[in-house]
């Protein structure tokens, strides 16, 4: 078995080149602790944040447990609304990295098809798809995000927008994203589609979209796992921007974001629990993705070796 | 060049009208314009006379031509909850940003191009202190960057302004911050956080756009024809790096537009960001749709000239569109 | 005679993952001044390396472990980094292969060789210019007064490959090292290239190394050469001796690998053993799989092999391809790749007849319309006039041609590089069992693995490569599973675009050995492309000439390379350079 695997990770580069980085190794087990953490924050937090009832305004803006006036109930201390921190933060990190993987989810499905379809037919459909992707690059991320955000709000009855608000983020982000697939997808499949294996399938008289799933994919998912990850990042980011600008998820299932603003309003009067280990975590979280973002690339470059 | 510049603005008109009509649907059909406008008491009937003097019954074509004609006209309409026009409070927020713009981008060049050039080149312990920064720095969200300089130099030392832009003078409508020391040091801090992402990303962008050039054939010749380094790797490598280089700065100036909206939330920095933030709590419909409007003009600028600068830099550019 | 360089003993090291890799052991050789001193040999053979190694530029992390390189006297292992700079360009200066590649883009000729004159000498600016004037006149370019301000995109590759050649001479140097000087020109632009490295180093004394992998070129302008086989020097000594004589069996298979112009072998004989494989489980089988099943599965069901004995001789029967007034015109759409109103002829009025069971051969330099002619026939690209005719039937042009037409399986291709015609991502069972899958050829899964296995072994390769991926194969063995993926769709007509020109002498041997076989085998009808003129005269029966998208001359292999009519035809014999002994 261990032999099995010894042999595995000498054969695949990519694992072998793991193995080397101590500080890939390090980011993966920290990204797998965020996201284990979070999907099982129901069983790990000690309250459920969400649960208004069990709430004590008594227990607002206790500091955390080590220092003088801290409370043992709440290991790093508790909010303005009494919740406590650990668990708020567990609850927010859940939130926080399923907005970024429902937006990735989107943003990938949407722009690897176009980008595939754009580079292999190109002519017309290539240049409408860009023209719509210039558009998309000329409104930033956040802009549309934010746009997005605020027609929601618009078409939306109140009540339903906050219901509806983890779709809406997640469109919202996704919408921002799809073009960094696509058009990275499009590069990549414009130089796969002039070599001889993908003309082969064509003289064969192959179905443009077998060529295009069964054939160019597989031979492009370099690039595309190194902007899964690096827009990982970049999603989370924007989720917890967006939360902190408070256009974001709603203030009663608060998200990284929305406690860090919430934080900062307690910053200078010397409450600094709430805004610190929310942002501590925010950062630990995205630079490890970041970090494993940046391994991949190295590794994936055959010119950078 | 005069048929690839003609080329390039129908394109560049194509994406205006494209956004111009996403921001008439947003005008049109996300809420109603006359609910917005006139109180509840308003009858129906008046509320019929007032849609069909504002021409909210003609076809919709007609009524995106003449959105579009307003807008080039630069008639942006009055705000739902300020009542003004809006033009007036885009020109009073304008100058603002676009300094805070200005500062940032000159922040993440002056540092972000040498220290690029630095970490592609040299190996060592200062290189890789670099490159962990750039990490942090992509990493850590603007928002929070900005919290903790106003904890550190407003809160704790006390040294800068945390919020505002200071004392301002006038310019004709133009409120500069550049001509007093209280508008400089309200500039440093909103500066500093809008430009650290921006700088690491041209940082990272210089580096491996210079280590993609420093392994081409012609600058192994030029080592090989004993050209000197210093020549070597500005005249000969980074010169070769300017096109990626522009393109990018260029998508750059978009993103500090973007983040100038988080920036100027954080130090309530009187911009057009936060116009447009307030205008989205409140579903100001005519503030919203114009801000998307400059910012698609903004951008629609900014590619052009981009473009020209490939003129500049590359001759292949440069001929090929002189034989056109 | 003076003598410029001494390497003695040189051993290069690389250290890698799987350990250190020697890519140079003791090697020693010479160079004296006035002199041009041949490297040959194949890829992995280190030639580059003494290159990199004498100018001092190895590629991190490689490093000269032993040995020494005197120049003028003076070692130069170890030596100060910054001094070897002032050396570089100054004393000894390198021509690169590819001239599109070698010349800095943003900066015209005039900058880049007064900045070189200047780092060397104490010169003006002016005199600098002068200078460069003259040395573009001695390398024979044109208009040089004016052109000397152009850009490098600005001239062709030949006129390029000058321009690098005037560079490298900037500060007069004593030595150069010339690396595949010639191979990315064409034959006629290639000769003129190789003169004038001749008459440079006549001229001026200068001593040079000129590394290349083609014999030809070797024995065409060396004094003396030095084979290189894996890192070591094989055999070293002047040209006549060690091509006229070799002495040692290398160099013997290596002679014997090369094409000949001068005549026709029916095979190569006496070749390398194939390259050392990791396949060394040979007992690896699928049950029922053999060479022998392979073959007989292919011949069934062929109308070929069936009605050949009735049919009559060669020239009685119909053409199994005929090409009337082909015209293919590129970017004439307007939304193509420039942009351009009008488009540019990559093939005008083009007759030719394929043959049953002929190879026909198809020959030209580069933009000559050879590699556009075949994707017309595969229907890769939309032709804007003529006719196809295949096995009497009309051959639907470019799109029209249905996903589902006969011809799709009856015309198949052998690309050229065989690094990008085999998808890395599947195994070599899925690549060589999806054209059976696709053409329905089999009736369950357990034949068509069987016949995979056939195959394999059929083309010469052990069975157990199925379960493998192309980059775990060399580039000969990879075409090899090429040609047995065009093999099981039991084509009635080939095409081999180039099939060799990716490979070393001694592999593309043993894959024309290859292709002989099978053609013999199964009587396939060939069109075999290819700009190398040596290795047409030992594949085709008939030749046809390409220049600029027009057919030039059609031929008879023996008449056409005893008897050419045409005078370009007549130049680019001339002109190749080939082995004589």
């Amino acid at each position: 078995m261990i032999n099995a695997w010894l042999r595995w990770s000498r054969e695949n580069e990519l694992a072998y080149l793991f193995f080397r980085n101590p500080v890939a190794i390090v980011a993966a087990i920290i990204a797998i602790l965020c996201i284990g953490g979070a999907v099982l924050s129901p069983w790990l937090a000690a309250t459920d944040p969400y649960d208004i009832a069990s709430l004590d305004i008594m227990d607002s803006l206790i500091p955390p447990a080590w220092s003088e006036s801290g409370d043992a109930r709440f290991f790093i201390g508790t909010d303005d609304q009494g919740r406590d921190l650990l668990s708020a933060i567990l609850y927010g990190t859940r939130l926080s990295l399923l907005v970024g993987f429902l937006a990735i989810t989107f943003a990938s499905v949407l722009g690897v098809t176009v980008g595939l379809m754009a580079g292999y037919f190109g002519g017309r459909f290539d240049a409408i798809m860009m023209r719509i992707a210039d558009i998309q690059l000329s409104l930033p991320a956040i802009l549309t995000a934010l746009l997005v955000d605020g027609i929601a709000k618009g078409l939306l009855p109140r009540g339903q927008h906050d219901n509806l608000m983890i779709v809406v983020l997640t469109v919202a982000i996704g919408l921002s994203l799809w073009v960094n697939f696509a058009r990275t997808v499009r590069a990549t499949t414009f130089v796969e589609r002039n070599k001889e294996y993908v003309q082969s399938c064509e003289i064969m008289g192959m179905h443009p979209f077998r060529i295009m799933f069964t054939h160019i994919l597989p031979n492009i998912m370099g690039p595309i796992l190194v902007i899964l990850t690096v827009d990982l990042a970049v999603a989370v980011l924007l989720e917890a921007t967006l939360s902190f600008l408070g256009v974001g998820v709603p203030a009663n299932q608060p998200s990284l974001g929305t406690l860090i603003r919430i934080g900062t309003e307690y910053m200078f009067s010397g409450e600094w629990w709430i805004v610190i280990f929310p942002s501590a975590m925010l950062i630990l979280m995205i630079i490890s993705i970041n970090v494993l973002g940046d391994f991949l690339r190295d590794a994936l470059n055959p010119r950078m070796r | 060049m005069l048929a690839f510049v003609l080329r390039r603005l129908a394109q560049s008109i194509f994406v205006m009208l494209a956004v111009s009509l996403i921001a008439f649907s947003l005008f049109r059909f996300v809420g109603d314009p006359i609910a917005q406008m006139v109180g509840q008491e308003t009858s129906i009937e008046d509320q019929e006379n007032i849609r069909e003097r504002l021409g909210l019954n003609d076809p919709l074509t007609t009524q995106y031509v003449r959105f579009v004609s307003n807008l080039s006209q630069a008639e942006f309409g009055y705000s739902y909850r300020t009542r003004q026009p809006v033009s007036e409070m885009i020109l009073s927020r304008l100058p603002a940003t676009l300094e805070l713009g200005a500062i940032s981008l000159v922040i993440s060049l002056i540092v972000g191009i040498p220290a690029g050039i630095y970490t592609a080149l040299k190996r060592g312990f200062l290189s890789n202190a670099l490159l962990v920064a750039t990490l942090v720095g992509i990493s850590i969200p603007t928002f929070v960057i900005g919290i903790f300089l106003i904890y550190l130099f407003g809160v704790s030392l006390g040294w800068l302004p945390t919020f505002g832009r200071g004392q301002t003078v006038a310019l004709g409508w133009w409120q500069t911050n550049f001509l007093t020391v209280s508008g400089w040091k309200a500039l440093i801090l909103p500066g500093v956080t809008l430009g650290v992402y921006q700088l690491t990303l041209t940082m990272r962008l210089v580096r491996a756009e210079m280590q993609e050039v420093l392994k081409t054939d012609y600058i192994k010749f030029a080592t090989a024809r004993g050209i000197n380094y210093r020549s070597l790797y500005l005249n000969h490598a980074f010169r070769n790096t300017l096109v990626p280089v522009v393109t990018i700065i260029g998508l750059q100036l978009g993103g500090i537009i973007a983040f100038s909206i988080v920036t100027e939330s954080v130090f309530q920095w009187p911009g057009m960001g936060l116009l447009f933030l307030e205008s989205i709590r409140y579903v100001d419909i005519p503030v919203m749709s114009v801000y998307l409007v400059l910012i698609a003009l903004m951008f629609v600028v900014i590619n052009l000239v981009v473009d020209l600068l490939y003129f500049a830099i590359d001759p292949r550019v440069r001929l090929r569109g002189s034989h056109d | 005679m003076t003598q410029l360089l001494a390497i003695s003993n040189l051993s290069v090291k690389f250290p890698t993952r799987f350990g250190v890799f020697d890519a140079l052991e003791g090697v020693s050789l010479d160079v004296n001044a006035g002199e041009i001193h041949g490297l040959v040999g194949e890829s992995g053979a280190g030639k580059s390396t003494v290159g990199s190694a004498v100018m001092g530029l190895l590629q991190s992390p490689g490093y000269v472990a032993s040995g020494e390189i005197r120049f003028t006297g003076r070692n130069l292992v170890g030596l100060d980094s910054d001094d070897y700079h002032r050396l570089r360009g100054d004393r000894i200066s390198m021509i690169f292969q590819d001239p599109q590649t070698s010349l800095n883009p943003l900066l015209t000729i005039a900058t880049q060789m007064i900045e070189t004159i200047r780092q060397h000498r104490k010169v003006d600016v002016h005199t600098a210019r002068q200078q460069a004037i003259n040395l573009l006149k001695e390398t024979g370019l044109n208009d040089v007064d004016t052109r000397i301000d152009d850009y490098p995109h600005q001239f062709s590759g030949g006129m390029r490959q000058r321009v690098v050649i005037a560079l490298a001479l900037c500060t007069e140097p004593d030595l150069i090292i010339a690396d595949e000087p010639t191979t990315a020109l064409d034959v006629s632009v290639q000769k003129q290239i190789l003169d004038l490295i001749r008459t440079l180093c006549t001229a001026r004394n200068i001593g040079i190394i000129l590394i290349t992998h083609d014999i030809g070129v070797i024995n065409e302008i060396t004094d003396r050469v030095t084979v290189l086989r894996a890192g070591r020097v094989v055999e070293s000594g002047t040209t006549e001796a060690v091509l006229g004589s070799p002495a040692e069996p290398y160099t013997k298979a290596l002679m014997a690998a090369v094409p000949r112009l001068d005549k026709r072998l029916e095979r190569f004989k006496n070749i390398i053993d194939d390259e050392p494989t990791e396949l060394d489980d040979t007992h690896w089988k699928v049950e029922g799989a053999s060479a022998g099943y392979a073959t007989d599965w292919l011949l069934t069901n062929n109308e070929r092999a069936h009605t050949s004995d009735a049919l009559p001789s060669v020239s009685e029967r119909p053409a199994i391809l005929s090409i009337q007034d082909l015209e293919v015109t590129f970017g004439a759409s307007g939304l193509g790749w420039f942009n351009r109103s009008h488009g540019v002829k990559a093939l005008s009025g083009v007759s030719l007849q394929v043959m049953p069971g002929e190879v026909l051969g198809i020959v030209g330099e580069s933009g000559s319309g050879k590699s556009t002619l075949a994707k017309a026939i595969v229907g890769l690209v939309n032709p804007s006039a003529g006719r196809m005719t295949f096995r009497d039937s009309e051959l639907p042009p470019g799109r029209q041609r249905t996903r589902a037409h006969p011809s799709r399986r009856e015309i198949q291709m052998v690309f050229q590089d065989p690094y990008s015609s085999l998808n890395n991502r599947k195994t070599v069972e899925h690549i060589i069992s999806e054209p059976i899958q696709f053409y329905g050829l089999t009736d369950n899964e357990s034949q068509t693995r069987k016949l995979v296995a056939s195959v394999l072994e059929l083309v010469g390769m052990p069975q157990r490569a199925m379960v493998k991926y192309p980059h775990q194969f060399s580039g000969g063995q990879r075409q090899r599973v090429a040609v047995a993926r065009a093999l099981v769709a039991r084509p009635e007509f080939l095409i081999c675009d180039e099939p060799t020109s990716a490979l070393d002498v001694s592999i593309q041997a043993q894959i024309l050995n290859l292709l002989k076989d099978l053609q013999q085998t199964f009587g396939l009808s060939i069109l075999f492309i290819s700009h190398n003129l040596a290795v047409i005269r030992q594949m085709a029966d008939r030749v046809v000439v390409l220049q600029n998208g027009q057919l030039v001359e059609t031929a008879g292999t023996e008449s056409f390379f005893n008897s050419p009519q045409e005078s370009y035809s007549q130049l680019l014999l001339r002109e190749t350079p080939s082995l004589t002994f």
